[in-house]
């Protein structure tokens, strides 16, 4: 990250904060300090899911409509996997990710390769249309009530100093640090990572050179489900499902990528930490249910001020 | 324009439809009249949705933005008030064209096109909804309910009728809707709007003011589906933000174009049909055969959408017309 990045990023957090402190000044300062940290620690998670869009944007263009609804979809596995096996979530973790990554690469080259060369509003629409199976089927299969999951462990928390933190939150969130991590590593240091950032960065050099661009385009596609899978069963941790969550995660999503920069991986991380903590202070500053306004009116002035998000590159 | 001959026998079905649709009513049940309803309702937003999306090119995934202004702005004006609807609906038309003008002004002036277009009409489809979820003085989140009067009783002037009344204002909406985008369809803002769907840099060299016709299109599709939000709050006398500003309901608005085919005049009446028609008999059917599943209609609408948009893309009216002799569709995309 560069250090103007920084920059921005912690003028726009102090902002929030701003915005929030006349409502906060009353509240005791341990409690602020629970909410920050509950909010980083979400805010992770969110940003591993906002990871699998920007992936799969950065790269294949396409704008993957139903990202919530398969996370929500991951989110019922995990529950499932526990219920029937008693699977923690942290090893169903890995059937899971490697399910959606199968899931992810069929999608893409069966549905979505035919249709690169489609106009733009074309390939939405279809996977609008997969986002809306996908919600309702969940909704025919598991009706419209929340389910949760419920480790033996998950009210146990650690206490520093004044701060009380959920164990399972602090370590969801360090999986999905790991996870991110492993990722960059994996574009920085193999070979078949350079060759998507190829196909990102220059299509028809990528062409030129003899790549198998569709290919790359399912793996990346199968790479970015499978890093929403991994968020879903984190995420089933923290909060219970409903199948209405799918539209509201795909939102969620969009709008960490968008003020994080559509395509940039750092900016999928921070813009995540950002809505997680801004939802965690709306959350007791005004109402929780009202908590989601305040992201989509950060979306809105990202749009307006700085199109390309936070982190992202000016649009060629 | 098509050749005489196939104009001439457009004209006749078209003519031949509608006088179905007036008199249809006599022998209608009040089943039918209610799916009808919800027909000519579709048609009517669908065609609205159409000038943006269809004829300008400007995807709009949040619709339903304007149907809950439109809504809340008589029905509040109506409940608090007493005003009637005919003055309500000017206020429906002011709340929602200035929402309009905002994310039309927002976008165009800043470059915000394609997905970010798209995202932002979410993004501010969502930032309303929820704010009515809080906004006590229409019920915020627990619904804002029209008093029903007795039943059968006619009152045109706060809109209180039997359901025929409602259909025939939504056949006047559906019909002038069509009218609407069939003249502006073949006047100067119609073609200026193709040539920025097709290509808006070439448009702008033509010097085309891209901007102001971008407005136009948005200004005229909200304040055409704020008065189909009106229409619903009178129709069903109750509304929920959850609801009426959903993202789903936006996506049901452009469902019906989108399967009837973009950017043609006949395609939001026909999806509108042909959606409402299947959805609902399939709903008819399962539920004679004893099963109640909720979400079974919305996945066949998926599976409508998907199947639409891989196998025939530009909708199935240029087929249709093909079929009947009305020539190849104008605007097929």
């Amino acid at each position: 990250m560069k250090p103007k990045s920084a920059v921005t990023i912690g003028a726009i957090v102090a902002g929030l904060v701003a915005l929030y402190s006349w409502r906060l000044a009353a509240l005791p300062g341990a409690l602020l300090g629970n909410v920050l940290v509950t909010g980083l620690l979400t805010g992770l998670v969110y940003g591993l899911m906002a990871l699998g869009l920007s992936v799969i944007f950065g790269v294949v263009r396409v704008v993957n409509f139903a990202h919530g609804e398969m996370m929500t979809i991951a989110m019922y596995a995990a529950t499932l996997l526990f219920a029937a096996l008693k699977l923690d979530p942290f090893l169903a973790l890995f059937p899971v990710a490697v399910i959606f990554f199968a899931f992810g690469y069929a999608l893409q080259a069966g549905l979505i390769n035919p249709f690169i060369e489609r106009p733009e509003h074309s390939q939405f629409m279809l996977l609008v249309a997969v986002a809306i199976i996908m919600v309702n089927v969940l909704l025919m299969g598991f009706g419209p009530d929340a389910r949760s999951l419920q480790v033996d462990y998950a009210l146990e928390s650690f206490e520093i100093g004044p701060l009380v933190v959920d164990k399972v939150r602090v370590y969801a969130a360090a999986v999905a640090v790991l996870l991110a991590v492993a990722l960059f590593a994996f574009f920085r240091i193999t070979s078949t990572g350079r060759a998507i950032r190829a196909c990102a960065d220059n299509l028809l050099g990528a062409k030129v050179v003899g790549l198998d661009v569709k290919r790359y385009y399912a793996l990346t596609f199968g790479i970015g489900s499978a890093l929403v899978g991994a968020a879903g069963v984190l995420q089933v941790m923290l909060v219970d499902v409903t199948p209405a969550l799918g539209p509201a995660y795909t939102l969620l999503a969009f709008v960490i990528v968008i003020v994080g920069g559509l395509g940039s991986m750092a900016g999928a991380l921070a813009g995540g930490v950002l809505i997680g903590v801004s939802e965690a202070l709306a959350g007791v500053a005004f109402t929780p249910s009202a908590k989601s306004m305040f992201s989509f009116a950060l979306l809105i002035l990202v749009l307006l001020l700085r199109p390309q998000g936070l982190l992202g590159k000016k649009a060629a | 324009m098509h050749a005489p001959a196939q104009t001439k026998r457009a004209a006749i079905a078209l003519l031949i439809l509608l006088a179905v649709l007036v008199v249809l009513p006599a022998v209608a049940n009040a089943y039918l009249l209610s799916a009808m309803v919800l027909i000519l309702y579709f048609a009517y937003v669908g065609q609205a949705w159409n000038l943006m999306m269809g004829f300008t090119g400007q995807l709009s995934l949040g619709h339903s933005l304007y149907v809950g202004l439109g809504a809340y702005a008589a029905a509040a004006l109506f409940v608090h008030f007493g005003v009637s609807p005919w003055i309500g609906l000017w206020a429906a038309l002011a709340v929602s064209l200035a929402a309009g003008a905002v994310i039309g002004f927002l976008a165009f002036r800043f470059g915000i096109g394609g997905v970010y277009f798209a995202l932002l009409t979410i993004a501010f489809a969502e930032f309303t909804r929820i704010g009515f979820d809080h906004f006590d003085w229409v019920g915020g989140s627990g619904g804002f309910f029209l008093p029903v009067k007795e039943h059968g009783v006619l009152d045109l002037a706060s809109l209180r009728g039997p359901p025929v009344m409602f259909y025939y204002i939504a056949l006047v909406m559906a019909v002038a809707a069509f009218v609407l985008a069939w003249r502006l369809r073949t006047s100067r803002i119609g073609y200026y709007w193709l040539a920025i769907r097709e290509n808006e840099d070439a448009a702008q060299a033509l010097g085309i003011n891209t901007f102001r016709y971008k407005m136009f299109a948005i200004l005229i599709s909200s304040a055409m589906t704020s008065l189909a939000g009106v229409f619903f709050a009178f129709y069903y006398n109750n509304l929920f933000p959850e609801q009426i500003f959903s993202m789903g309901r936006s996506i049901e608005i452009i469902l019906g174009p989108i399967i009837g085919g973009l950017g043609t005049l006949f395609g939001p009446v026909l999806g509108a049909f042909v959606l409402t028609l299947l959805g609902d008999g399939l709903t008819e059917l399962t539920s004679a055969l004893g099963i109640e599943i909720p979400g079974l209609k919305q996945v066949f609408y998926g599976i409508a959408l998907l199947v639409v948009i891989l196998f025939v893309p530009n909708g199935i009216w240029p087929a249709v017309a093909r079929r009947l002799g009305f020539g190849p569709a104008k605007s097929g995309r």
